[in-house]
């Protein structure tokens, strides 16, 4: 995989993140049935992050939990390693609530695709909104987010990563070309 | 009609040693033994860079006929001996129906005898159907020719019939040949007992099971004065008895099998239905005292208990599978690769354990490469090496525990009373 | 989790050819597996299209039951074969049965038979992965993985720790397949029974210790599993009366006070109460007996889809 260039840097990066908690916040009058969900694996830092910034901004305290959607892909037969699983962490009843999942990147859509169907085995919340910091395009189902980041078009063959400082040295999304 | 062997590398019984010289054959009787023999008459085979071995003799081969044919037959078994390096088998008589009466046996020697392969003797029953309770009619038996009596696959468990049949067929002179087995030790048991019946979960057959009625027959046979040859043994403590009672002057003797002589349980770790008989591989430990007792003559014959089973049997679950493996083909081969190309073992020993000694166990004047003496040889390529495959297997089963190994001593010729029997 | 695990396609025979990260990948399945299991709504679309066959040629309805639920938990569809009482029959023939199966599109089989050696037969037949549900007295490599689950979530690790197993060890393929799971993930075992009813060479086989004395096998111990003794047993001549195996190998009030304060203990079910194990032990709160139950549908979901649910990894490059 070949690094091609930098799409987004760290100050960038806090400035998206803060804009979309203000968004947010304008659409959602009140938040007391607002539960934010990641979704594994760097959906799960960006919720809490952005959680963080509307707690701050609005001195609220708000519910964050873990999603992950591997037991929910459509592609199981096709991945070519084993997919690692992890526990998906909802200490909330989702009943009725209004949920806002969390993502780094939204292509396709099979990931938000798989989101949704594990959300509802859980509960019927009220509504789903939804949250990427990158939109790369070439979208393969009819899915689209509620709050953008940023919007880059891609081609399949490029990769987009996004780094947090939560896992890696770095904060910032890089774009990168893999090799055929 | 006569025949020239030339240049052989020539296992000379009186000297017991191996000399290049030539062999002419006339009729079934080896006429001459010498350097640069010559006869205008004889056909000449040239035998150079081959050894010439007295035909092999296998005293403990199960031809499955009458009764179990689609396992082996008479043919068959006479072909895959005749492969094997064999001139002379013995057939065990548990078939179906039993050979313990003469009309049964006269099936055997008939349809052996109309053939021009391997010579088949015939062992008749120690008891009635095999089944340990009555003794079998030993002397009309005698009569139809058999040249030993066994219940071989069976055992006598009852002390007192081991007694009578012992002290019955020793007014006959041949061999009374006992596969020890105590069943209530050995029950279901499919494996050794020990180290692999603990990892496979299966029942295991105890040494023990066997060294009791090697103890008891021992005793029988040194009460009746009788002569006692012991199939197949598989423990060192039952090499150590037969051992000590040879020292004491019982008239015992014993065979080993080529099996048992180079595997050990290790290898029934995968189930390997081909890997599953009676008795059953044992340890490393037992299999060094096998080939110790084969060193110093407490054991005087390789046979090798040639039990054919269908692949349809073997191919069952473990416990379904019946027990038993084949072995006329790969015995010589797979000795010679194995203990004496390595140099465990002398080759004139080897040669003598599966011609010689076995000839006098049952009282034949074969298993000797002398003038006047009859032609049975086996010319083998010490050599060549080849894959022992179920391709290359003449008999009509594969059950073989040397599926896919590479052997040297590859049979060449085969003669029976002068004739070449086999070919390769 | 571990890197590089990858279990797509691969048979279970044993836990002897599954590495100690692979075994802890299956814990980690399972955890997730088990939050599945304990929400309302229990049933996860991963495996929607996989058919799994269960072939019990033995009588097991606790077994059988747990991978069917597992099965459909995880949205596949299952067969379900059951010849029981006829596994040692002549005429059966396996090879045709599962020729059959297979016709039928058969994604995975789990198998549960009375002679040990037979799930690998299945495979010979079959390229499907087979699983083994129990195959005579050999492996019972499932009730293992569920048994070490259950103390690996208790404990955090199986490291270090010293673990007993009690009871009729020479008939049991579920202690054989925990004394190789459990030495693989760093236990101490030692395995404890009368005489007649331990496996020659034991120790030399599994590494494991033989210990003839109850008191002496448990005092140490951070689990205690209890095996259920077979009636028949003592026609066999193995050992003199229930009563005093009970006396001697039976996890009573006293032999709990012996133990560690936190010792675990288990069974893997059913239990002969009042013999193996009397019911001031085992609805103790060191019990975690009808958890077991729980673990055990929580590994075989785990397992299916660790198997099923991917391509396997031979089909790549």
């Amino acid at each position: 995989m070949k690094f091609k260039r930098r799409i987004i840097d760290k100050i960038e990066l806090d400035r998206i993140l803060k804009r979309m908690a203000n968004e947010v916040i304008e659409r959602n009058k009140d938040y007391e049935d607002l539960y934010i969900v990641g979704i594994h694996t760097r959906g799960v830092p960006l919720a809490k992050r952005v959680a963080s910034y509307i707690e701050e901004f609005e001195d609220v305290e708000l519910q964050v939990g873990a999603l992950d959607v591997t037991l929910y892909r459509d592609d199981l037969n096709n991945i070519e390693h084993q997919p690692k699983i992890k526990d998906s962490i909802l200490r909330f009843d989702i009943e009725g609530k209004k949920i806002l999942l969390v993502d780094d990147v939204l292509n396709t859509g099979r990931t938000v695709r798989a989101a949704l169907n594990a959300l509802i085995d859980y509960g019927r919340p009220r509504s789903i909104q939804l949250m990427v910091v990158v939109d790369r395009g070439n979208r393969e189902l009819p899915i689209q987010a509620d709050y953008v980041g940023k919007k880059v078009p891609t081609s399949h063959n490029e990769v987009i990563r996004l780094y947090l400082s939560d896992y890696d040295e770095k904060e910032e999304v890089d774009i990168f070309e893999t090799e055929k | 009609m006569k025949k020239l062997l030339k240049n052989g590398n020539v296992f000379v019984s009186k000297n017991k040693k191996f000399e290049i010289c030539d062999i002419l054959l006339e009729d079934d009787k080896i006429k001459e033994i010498g350097k640069e023999l010559s006869d205008s008459e004889a056909e000449t085979i040239d035998c150079n860079g081959y050894h010439i071995l007295p035909g092999l003799i296998d005293m403990h081969v199960h031809l499955r006929d009458p009764g179990y044919t689609a396992k082996e037959d008479i043919i068959s078994g006479a072909k895959a001996a005749a492969k094997g390096g064999f001139s002379s088998i013995c057939c065990m008589p548990n078939t179906n129906p039993v050979l313990d009466n003469t009309s049964a046996i006269n099936y055997v020697t008939r349809k052996a005898g109309d053939l021009d392969k391997t010579r088949i003797f015939v062992i008749g029953a120690m008891s009635k159907g095999l089944e340990g309770k009555e003794i079998a009619n030993i002397g009309s038996m005698v009569n139809a020719g058999v040249i030993g009596i066994s219940d071989d696959g069976n055992c006598i468990q009852n002390t007192k019939v081991a007694l009578n049949v012992v002290r019955y067929a020793s007014t006959y002179d041949l061999p009374i040949i006992v596969h020890a087995e105590d069943y209530t030790l050995s029950g279901e048991g499919q494996v050794n007992y020990g180290k692999m019946s603990t990892k496979l979960g299966v029942k295991g057959i105890p040494s023990l099971s066997e060294e009791i009625i090697v103890s008891r027959e021992i005793m029988l046979a040194n009460v009746t004065n009788s002569h006692i040859h012991f199939s197949h043994v598989s423990t060192h403590r039952a090499v150590e008895l037969i051992r000590r009672a040879k020292a004491d002057g019982v008239n015992i003797t014993a065979e080993v099998t080529p099996h048992h002589l180079l595997l050990t349980e290790e290898e029934c770790a995968e189930f390997d239905t081909n890997k599953k008989m009676k008795p059953p591989l044992r340890t490393e430990k037992d299999r060094q005292a096998l080939i110790s007792g084969l060193q110093d003559g407490t054991i005087d014959v390789i046979a090798t208990d040639h039990a054919p089973h269908t692949d349809y049997e073997k191919e069952l679950e473990f416990l379904k599978a019946p027990f038993g493996v084949i072995g006329l083909e790969s015995a010589f081969p797979a000795l010679y690769t194995n203990l004496v190309k390595n140099g465990e073992f002398q080759l004139e020993e080897l040669v003598a354990k599966m011609s010689e000694n076995p000839a006098q166990i049952i009282k034949q004047d074969l298993g000797l490469i002398a003038e006047g003496k009859t032609a049975d040889l086996a010319v083998v390529n010490l050599d060549e090496s080849f894959l022992f495959s179920e391709n290359y297997i003449a008999s009509k089963s594969h059950n073989s525990p040397f599926l896919g190994k590479t052997f040297f001593g590859k049979p060449k010729f085969t003669l029976c009373k002068g004739k070449i029997i086999w070919q390769d | 989790m571990a890197k590089n695990v990858n279990l797509v396609g691969r048979n279970l025979y044993d836990l002897d050819t599954y590495s100690s990260a692979e075994i802890e990948t299956i814990f980690e399945t399972t955890q997730v597996m088990k939050s599945i299991i304990k929400r309302d709504y229990k049933k996860i679309p991963t495996l929607r299209g996989k058919t799994v066959c269960t072939l019990f040629f033995e009588d097991s309805t606790r077994t059988r039951i747990s991978f069917e639920l597992a099965a459909k938990r995880l949205s596949a569809d299952v067969i379900s074969f059951t010849k029981a009482g006829s596994s040692l029959k002549k005429g059966e023939s396996l090879q045709d049965t599962v020729y059959t199966l297979d016709a039928m599109g058969v994604d995975l089989y789990v198998i549960r038979h009375g002679c040990p050696g037979t799930p690998a037969l299945v495979h010979k037949y079959s390229d499907k992965p087979v699983l083994n549900a129990g195959d005579g007295k050999h492996a019972h490599p499932t009730q293992a993985l569920l048994d070490m689950f259950s103390i690996w979530e208790k404990k955090g690790t199986l490291d270090g720790l010293k673990i007993t197993i009690v009871g009729d060890i020479l008939h049991s393929r579920v202690a054989r397949s925990n004394c190789i799971g459990m030495k693989k993930m760093g236990a101490e075992v030692t395995v404890c029974a009368p005489r007649t009813l331990m496996p020659p060479k034991i120790e030399k086989v599994y590494g494991v210790k033989a210990e003839y004395d109850l008191y002496k096998a448990v005092q140490e111990a951070d689990a205690v599993m209890a095996l259920r003794i077979q009636m028949e047993r003592q026609s066999e001549g193995l050992f003199p009366s229930l009563g005093e195996y009970s006396q001697k190998y039976g996890l009573n009030k006293n032999v709990l006070e012996q133990t560690k304060d936190d010792v675990l203990i288990m069974h893997p079910g059913p239990m002969n109460r009042g013999i193996e194990i009397f019911p001031e032990v085992a609805d103790s709160e060191h019990s975690v007996i009808i958890e077991q139950v729980t673990n055990g549908l929580a590994v075989r979901m785990a397992l299916l889809f660790l198997i099923l649910g991917g391509k396997a990894a031979k089909e790549v490059k």
